[in-house]
């Protein structure tokens, strides 16, 4: 008998584990958007000194899982666990990264809905007692995705205004099941975030082969694990201060709120409380067309901007859903489809 | 409902099939409502003009040339050579990206294009080695295009041979 399960998807996180570290690292283009203040690390160069774009997507995640460990006030050698993820094929920046560290190491791949994936995952290893810290982290890179999934950098085309802008990000936070003394002392005290429930999401597949409308065929993956979540959970939107979604971009997003409220949730306060990660990082005229995407657009904005606000007390119950298209670089020549996913966790501040 | 060999399925699923492709047209309908339109109407004009004074320069150059003295097959070997180099350079220099998106067909349509879906895939997978990387790779844009191109040319070919032979 499942115990902590709620509902048909929805888990609860019983002995709440906390986030204890946090870290986000963005590229050039990223630390120029709206939430460039909110980033810790901000690269002048998205090479990071490294010899290939690979490396340097590596570097940024090893970057991101360090410092989030040392801001946890665990060392290394405390972490029981480490769940991250990328876009590359055989997560190739999560693996090589994980070379060089002496952790117990899981890859995911969730597409861009990594790391609400890594976090769900981590948060039910350290309540369920498996581990006491556990590490979730999630990267990507314009130049790795591009380079896999689309043109070379150099190829001169014109992108469609539903193409959405791979994020060069990378977030990681530190799940524990007790807060570490050194937090305690920040100056001005700062409140603690526990992870409450999680939903995890269907595949979703709408039909949509266009994989220059990504936002599109994502956005039905996201209502549905969101209704699934209210639904399991009987609670309403307004339950929660913001409900943000990973990477569906301007259309998704305008998408995902009409297809709420044809569902009967209240558009007003969807509008209101509603957001996107795709639509927060960058500006329009940073020429990103419908948005940004990647699986560190969303992992950079909930570790850069959401949990710090939640942190400082401005936002107390947030709902998380990263979004993941999971085609392959070979599906859509095959005339298949692009599978939708999202995953949601529930966050609250103590 | 039985699967054969091709993956397709047959019996009872076909209905279905066409059910699921119905719902799939209708949701693309549905998202095309939230999706802005490309400017269709500016990037051609961009286009022609652009593409327009791409063959205006090399024609210019091309009458230079045969005003000089070289031959009218030559100096068109020459001034094909001379815009194919051009597009490597700002390819090579990171500005045809830039150039593209902004003139897009303009510039992709002439001969520069060709030339940038050269050297773009060169530079990109130069890290991978010369071989195995550049090697296989740098006719991963142009390729397709080069074996299609090839191939219409000798059907149409083999039929204007017919048709003057019989």
């Amino acid at each position: 008998m499942a115990q902590n399960k709620i509902g048909r998807q929805t888990i609860k996180f019983v002995n709440r584990p906390m986030i204890t570290g946090m870290c986000s690292v963005v590229g050039k283009k990223e630390s120029q958007g709206p939430l460039k203040d909110w980033f810790d690390v901000k690269l002048d160069d998205d090479t990071y000194g490294e010899k290939t774009w690979e490396k340097s997507e590596s570097k940024m995640l090893k970057e991101a899982v360090m410092t989030a460990i040392k801001h946890s006030g665990t060392r290394e050698d405390e972490i029981d666990v480490m769940l991250t993820g990328d876009l590359l094929n055989q997560l190739m920046s999560s693996a090589f990264m994980a070379r060089d560290l002496h952790i117990p190491f899981i890859g995911l791949y969730g597409a861009c809905s990594t790391m609400s994936q890594a976090m769900l995952l981590a948060g039910m290893i350290v309540d369920g007692g498996f581990a006491s810290n556990a590490v979730a982290g999630a990267s990507s890179h314009f130049c790795t995705a591009e380079r896999q999934f689309r043109m070379p950098l150099e190829h001169g085309n014109q992108r469609p205004p539903s193409a959405q802008w791979t994020a060069t990000a990378a977030g990681a936070v530190v799940i524990s099941d007790e807060k570490k003394e050194e937090s305690d002392k920040l100056v001005p005290p700062q409140k603690t975030i526990c992870l409450t429930e999680g939903t995890i999401g269907k595949i979703i597949d709408t039909g949509m082969k266009d994989a220059n409308q990504m936002g599109a065929a994502m956005a039905p993956a996201a209502v549905d694990t969101l209704l699934n979540h209210f639904e399991d959970m009987g609670r309403s939107p307004d339950y929660y201060d913001i409900i943000l979604t990973g990477d569906l971009g301007c259309i998704g997003k305008d998408i995902a709120i009409d297809l709420m409220s044809d569902a009967g949730l209240n558009r007003k306060v969807l509008t209101n409380i509603y957001d996107d990660c795709g639509t927060m990082i960058y500006e329009k005229e940073q020429d990103v067309h419908s948005g940004g995407s990647g699986c560190g657009c969303s992992a950079s904005v909930y570790t850069g901007w959401l949990f710090k606000r939640m942190k400082r007390g401005e936002i107390n119950r947030a709902l998380v859903l990263s979004t993941g298209a999971l085609l392959s670089t070979i599906s859509p020549f095959q005339g298949e489809s692009i599978p939708g996913i999202a995953h949601a966790v529930a966050f609250e501040t103590i | 409902m039985s699967t054969n060999r091709n993956g397709k399925t047959s019996g009872g699923s076909g209905a279905k099939t066409i059910q699921k492709k119905e719902v799939a047209k209708a949701y693309e309908k549905y998202a095309e409502k939230f999706t802005p339109k490309p400017t269709y109407l500016k990037n051609c004009i961009i286009a022609f003009i652009v593409g327009g004074l791409i063959c205006m320069a090399a024609l210019y150059v091309k009458n230079r040339l045969t005003a000089g003295g070289i031959g009218e097959e030559d100096a068109g070997t020459f001034v094909t050579m001379m815009l194919v180099c051009t597009a490597q350079l700002l390819t090579g220099f990171g500005w045809f990206d830039t150039i593209g998106k902004v003139c897009g067909a303009g510039v992709i349509v002439p001969i520069t294009g060709f030339a940038n879906s050269m050297v773009a895939p060169a530079i990109e997978y130069k890290k991978e080695g010369i071989v195995l990387g550049v090697g296989s790779k740098l006719f991963s844009l142009a390729g397709p295009v080069l074996a299609c191109g090839i191939s219409a040319a000798t059907v149409v070919g083999i039929i204007y041979w017919a048709m003057y032979k019989f």
